[in-house]
């Protein structure tokens, strides 16, 4: 699914009127399966151009096109229609906490199941092959039958990607996938989400801090600065001019490149 | 800035709320002290040793319990349809599954649609139980149909508003999350509502249940069965005796009721 920002500005969900918005005339483009990654200092709006593009957001100004299709203008069954081609992560994974993960994780695929068929799903979990597969990807097959709060912060994050595997979306709008895991639970994901975008020619765009990260596994990345756009570059043309003048002064997350190869080694020190 | 800023606020509240409070008790005559008036305490003490010793034939101990296994049933029935008729409207009317909201502002046809049902659960638990009571006998005849028609109207009010507030006061991040990738609004109730505040639903009912047998105690008092109707029955005919066995169950009642809550609070954590 291709996404169009025109000149388009957002304000947070409780700002109050007259505040500045936190993002400002941004325009981009991304086409049907593209990988972008976003980077910027805090408050730069990463989150906020995520939720405009999710149409989780109204723009104050300017437009947002998802399938050339206005998400404000259209019905609501259209709205509902668009917004199930979509996959949007948040911060801090919406998981409720008494849940199970094979329950958590099969509510990814909520969108493409009728009222009976999420019933069913619900009481009597069957089809458990795909929570796997998604789980297995990202190194927690042991845990599909734990309750979401008693897994580790990390854990809990990594569940809450695994749901963008299980979903039907052709848009993936994930943000901060990597806050709370340690490089090599990072490296993993990154590549998961990455390859898996490619296999199925799913749009990936994702806000990350971290900068060495977004430039060896993204072909393009879009900088953000004070809710304005600063770049909107392929990756190879990012220097380290340009992101030391999108983080003066600001400390990024890391600076030291880190070496990405093409398929992770996954070592399991039990 | 040493001070905290809210102390002034707070302590304008509790002023206010003793000012508001003083008339209160000088409009609802509150004296205690007329309790303990010699006269006062005579008659009293004379009202208390009516109550002992409480009735203990085998017989009338068969008629108390078959008098109150009706009343749980009449509580439990009322509970149950109150429990159909309350779900569905505390689904539409919590704003934790309003779609529209997600953008912000909550479109206006949504919004008339949610205040009017907040106004029909208003209607319905504002007039007393006992009024429905007298409205059902008259139409159904004496008897627990009309206490269940009455218990359920007046709980169907007070369920659906407490259910959409208790669904709308625990955390929405992840019905949000389910409605923002276009999941229906029972799917985002089934999978992410429902476990959230599985709990707190639970105690809430179990706590209302316990209150749906108090209730049916009260309307046995203009015929509609149960325990109520028997204890209306002894106190006509002054005998204290029964009575007292009647209350006595009915605190035993209360009390499993409150065994339950808990054991479900536990298992359910």
């Amino acid at each position: 699914m291709h996404v169009t920002l025109t000149a388009a500005s957002g304000c947070h969900l409780a700002a109050k009127p007259g505040v500045r918005p936190a993002v400002r005339q941004v325009s981009l483009h991304i086409e049907k399966g593209e990988q972008v990654a976003v980077i910027g200092p805090s408050g730069a709006g990463k989150t906020t151009l995520l939720l405009l593009a999710a149409a989780a957001l109204k723009p104050s100004e300017g437009q947002v096109l998802l399938a050339d299709q206005d998400p404000w203008t259209v019905s609501s069954t259209a709205l509902l229609a668009m917004r199930r081609q979509l996959f949007y992560a948040p911060q801090v994974p919406p998981l409720p906490p008494r849940q199970r993960v094979v329950t958590a994780l099969n509510a990814g695929r909520l969108p493409s199941m009728t009222l009976w068929g999420s019933l069913r799903e619900l009481m009597f979990p069957d089809d458990i092959e795909p929570a796997l597969e998604a789980l297995r990807a990202f190194d927690l097959e042991e845990k599909l039958w734990e309750r979401v709060d008693r897994l580790s912060g990390g854990e809990r994050q990594r569940v809450g990607l695994a749901r963008a595997l299980m979903s039907p979306a052709r848009l993936w709008l994930i943000d901060e996938p990597l806050s709370a895991l340690d490089p090599r639970r990072a490296e993993q994901a990154i590549h998961t989400l990455t390859h898996t975008a490619k296999q199925r020619a799913v749009t990936l765009v994702t806000s990350l801090h971290q900068v060495s990260v977004a430039r060896s596994a993204f072909p393009r990345i879009v900088g953000l600065r004070h809710g304005e756009l600063a770049f909107d570059l392929p990756s190879d043309q990012v220097t380290d001019a340009l992101l030391s003048d999108l983080y003066a002064n600001e400390e990024p997350v890391d600076t030291v490149p880190i070496e990405l190869p093409t398929a992770p080694k996954i070592v399991h020190c039990r | 800035m040493s001070r905290d800023p809210a102390w002034l606020g707070r302590v304008f509240w509790i002023l206010a709320a003793a000012a508001l409070l003083w008339p209160a008790l000088v409009v609802t005559e509150f004296r205690p002290w007329v309790f303990f008036d010699p006269e006062n305490l005579r008659v009293t003490a004379t009202f208390i040793r009516d109550f002992f010793p409480p009735a203990l034939e085998p017989e009338f101990l068969w008629l108390v319990l078959g008098e109150a296994w009706r009343t749980i049933a009449i509580a439990t029935a009322g509970m149950t349809l109150a429990l159909t008729l309350a779900v569905p409207i505390t689904l539409m009317v919590t704003r934790a599954l309003s779609i529209s909201s997600l953008s912000g502002e909550m479109g206006r046809i949504p919004y008339a649609v949610r205040q009017g049902l907040r106004w029909l659960l208003i209607l319905l638990r504002s007039i007393p139980e006992l009024i429905w009571a007298l409205i059902f006998v008259r139409v159904v005849g004496l008897g627990p149909a009309a206490g269940v028609l009455a218990i359920a109207l007046t709980y169907a009010g007070m369920l659906g508003k407490v259910y959409s507030e208790i669904l709308e006061s625990g955390s929405t991040a992840s019905a949000t999350g389910l409605l923002r990738n276009g999941g229906s609004r029972m799917q985002a109730f089934l999978f992410a509502l429902l476990p959230q505040n599985a709990s707190e639903l639970t105690s809430y009912t179990v706590y209302r249940w316990e209150c749906a047998i108090r209730s049916s105690a009260v309307l046995g008092f203009v015929g509609a069965g149960g325990l109520g109707q028997q204890m209306d029955t002894s106190m006509r005919m002054f005998n204290g005796g029964e009575v007292a066995t009647m209350l006595i169950v009915f605190v035993a009642l209360v009390g499993i009721a409150d065994l339950l809550s808990a054991w479900l609070r536990r298992v359910m954590r």
